[in-house]
């Protein structure tokens, strides 16, 4: 029973609104990621958790039982830090050992444990070893071995991985994925990286702010974005968002439209009959929806073409200045900086937010 | 191309380099004979003076007052140390002194790890005044306090005790800065993680804080050991003929008496005085070194 509810959770630091009447389950054996851009509240979400900051307003429980008054150490969760915070003067043995030597467990029974934990995360050969003679990537697993050897009700993962190297942190963060999966302990991971998120998480709730903008599996959070800024957030590059207008229908009109700076953007006719209700919306496109094609409906110009091996990313600018990028394969004739261009947008990949809050409308 | 590219030609630098490293070796040798010859100067000035020392105390008393003085023992006395000890009852106050600097290291390292502590991890009000209020002691000459704490101590009756040599050294504003600045070099996680695993304050101040200050508290300790061991003044206001409390540097004053005669025998209980700081020196001078040049690393 590890579950981990926040409920109407507020901090503030004197003016600053850090956590904002945050609601939230995390479910028992979930792992879920909490993911926004840095100073959005996503660390302090953990800290709160984890009690080493305390609440202005609101209740989190964990297991179940409210934890607000309860001490860190009482909390029974484990917290693995961006900086690893091992203990420079013990060995990795030691290190590991160190949260059970306060809670009466006997030496033999603790050496088991330690034992058996290190061959888990296979670093029993490093046992005697000292935490400045270790990679960060080994460091990294010492990090992990020390928060499971307590066997606690929640692990809480503050960006483990932002201090690896790329090719590490993508073996890591399977290496993370099977063993929580092998746990199945409750486990509240914080990252600002969407690909580790994407990746990662049974869930990912998108925190900007102090508040959630959104909390739902990975992919639906990709494909359904709940607000403009959980779109133009996921996804390297973010969706473009564009001002757009509702296009003149009359009754004889085939596919409805919007009109946007440099020409038009088709809709499917489902999202044209919920765009009637209003006037103004941003329309947002991801860039594999859009491609270079010379009877495309938007006219552009070209600023930047970044060439990323398998794929380029094609930047163009709308007349009103507003930025495009379009995601097409390397195999493809590369525009020259300054060409003027015409795109075609997918109608099924576009999607609706109203232009005052942003909010998702939906064409269902 | 920018315009302030630089306007040397190409060719230009390329030579220097090239004469320059035509005779490293040689320039490096030169450097480092240039380096030994002064130190090696250095330490000639500050060691004659100990070696004359050795040298007097052993000689004849006639032989003292010789001019040209005289660079090597003749005829070496050595009895003149049997003589200091016994006559100068050295092996008593060298054992007072040991008392009352180990009493004053420990309290100062005590009572320095715990301030330290205080000021670099707990939040209370006026932290940070009383913080500085604690380094404001350091201003104040050890003379302006001194008459104070010598009506203080006399009027608890401590005239001629321990305490009365003691007690007012047992906290120090110097120690608890310099462990207060090692603290603050432990990171925040390290005292985070350590909560989380279910080590208060205590716990994480003797298993982790002080493990990682070691060093410091090793200086701090040092220091505390060669300021107390050295103490003239304190000791000679709060001890009166009283033989049984008197330190060695006293008793090295009281050795000297007043005849030329025995000079070599106050210069041998000087040697016997400076022993224990030499084993001292001799034991942890890795950790000496370590302390002082500590802030030039960083």
């Amino acid at each position: 029973m590890g579950e981990i509810v926040f409920s109407g959770v507020t901090k503030r630091y004197g003016n600053t609104v850090a956590v904002d009447h945050v609601t939230l389950t995390v479910f028992d054996g979930e792992l879920l990621v909490l993911l926004g851009p840095s100073g959005c509240g996503k660390t302090t979400l953990l800290r709160l958790v984890a009690g080493l900051e305390d609440l202005d307003e609101g209740e989190i429980s964990i297991g179940g039982k409210i934890v607000n008054d309860v001490e860190p150490k009482d909390r029974d969760i484990a917290m693995v830090f961006q900086s690893y915070a091992l203990y420079p003067h013990l060995t990795v043995a030691k290190n590991i050992e160190f949260p059970l030597r306060q809670r009466g467990i006997p030496h033999d029974e603790r050496q088991r444990r330690v034992q058996d934990v290190m061959s888990r995360v296979g670093i029993a050969e490093l046992a005697g070893r000292k935490p400045g003679q270790l990679s960060g990537g080994q460091r990294q697993r010492v990090a992990l071995a020390r928060a499971i050897v307590r066997d606690p009700q929640a692990f809480l993962m503050d960006e483990p991985l932002s201090n690896l190297d790329a090719a590490l942190r993508v073996q890591t963060r399977a290496d993370i994925v099977s063993l929580q999966q092998r746990l199945e302990t409750t486990t509240l991971y914080v990252t600002h990286d969407q690909v580790e998120a994407m990746t990662m998480g049974h869930r990912i709730a998108v925190v900007n702010h102090g508040e959630i903008q959104q909390v739902s599996p990975p992919q639906d959070a990709y494909d359904r974005p709940a607000n403009t800024f959980v779109a133009g957030f996921l996804g390297s590059p973010g969706m473009n968002l564009l001002p757009a207008a509702l296009g003149e229908q009359g009754p004889d009109a085939g596919v409805p439209s919007l009109v946007v700076s440099g020409g038009t953007i088709p809709l499917t006719p489902e999202l044209g009959a919920v765009a009637r209700t209003a006037a103004r919306f941003k329309a947002g496109v991801r860039p594999e929806s859009l491609s270079v094609d010379p009877d495309g409906s938007l006219e552009a110009s070209v600023v930047i073409v970044e060439a990323l091996g398998a794929e380029a990313l094609v930047i163009c600018e709308l007349p009103d200045h507003t930025q495009v990028v379009v995601r097409q394969d390397a195999d493809r004739h590369r525009p020259g900086i300054g060409e003027t261009l015409r795109i075609r947008v997918d109608p099924v990949g576009v999607h609706l937010f109203d232009a005052e809050t942003g909010l998702r409308i939906e064409d269902r | 191309m920018p315009v302030d590219a630089p306007s040397v030609p190409n060719g230009a630098p390329r030579t220097r380099p090239d004469r320059k490293s035509a005779h490293p070796r040689r320039r490096r040798v030169v450097r480092q004979v240039i380096r030994y010859t002064l130190l090696t100067v250095g330490a000639i000035i500050v060691l004659f003076p100990i070696y004359m020392t050795v040298v007097n105390s052993l000689l004849a008393p006639n032989l003292l007052d010789r001019q040209p003085p005289l660079l090597f023992p003749v005829h070496p006395q050595w009895h003149t140390y049997a003589t200091a000890w016994s006559q100068g009852h050295l092996g008593l106050y060298l054992r007072n002194s040991i008392i009352q600097t180990l009493i004053i290291v420990a309290g100062q390292v005590v009572t320095a790890v715990l301030a330290a502590y205080a000021f670099a991890f707990l939040r209370f009000p006026f932290r940070r005044t009383l913080f500085v209020v604690f380094l404001s002691t350091l201003m104040i000459p050890f003379e302006v306090t001194m008459i104070t704490n010598l009506n203080t101590v006399n009027s608890l009756g401590w005239y001629n005790t321990f305490q009365g040599l003691t007690v007012p050294f047992l906290a120090t504003g110097f120690g608890t800065f310099l462990l207060r600045q090692a603290f603050l070099q432990i990171p925040r996680d390290l005292e985070e993680a350590a909560a989380l695993d279910g080590y208060g304050h205590w716990r994480f101040l003797l298993r982790v804080a002080l493990p990682l200050a070691r060093p410091t508290v090793a200086a701090l300790a040092i220091f505390s050991f060669l300021g107390s061991w050295n103490q003239y003044l304190w000791p000679l206001l709060v001890t009166g003929d009283n033989n049984n409390i008197r330190t060695v540097q006293i008793g090295l004053k009281a050795l000297q008496g007043n005849q030329l005669q025995d000079l070599n025998v106050t210069l041998a209980g000087a040697i016997i005085a400076v022993v224990p700081l030499f084993v001292l020196l001799v034991v942890f001078q890795k950790q000496l070194v370590r302390s002082l040049t500590a802030g030039a690393v960083k």
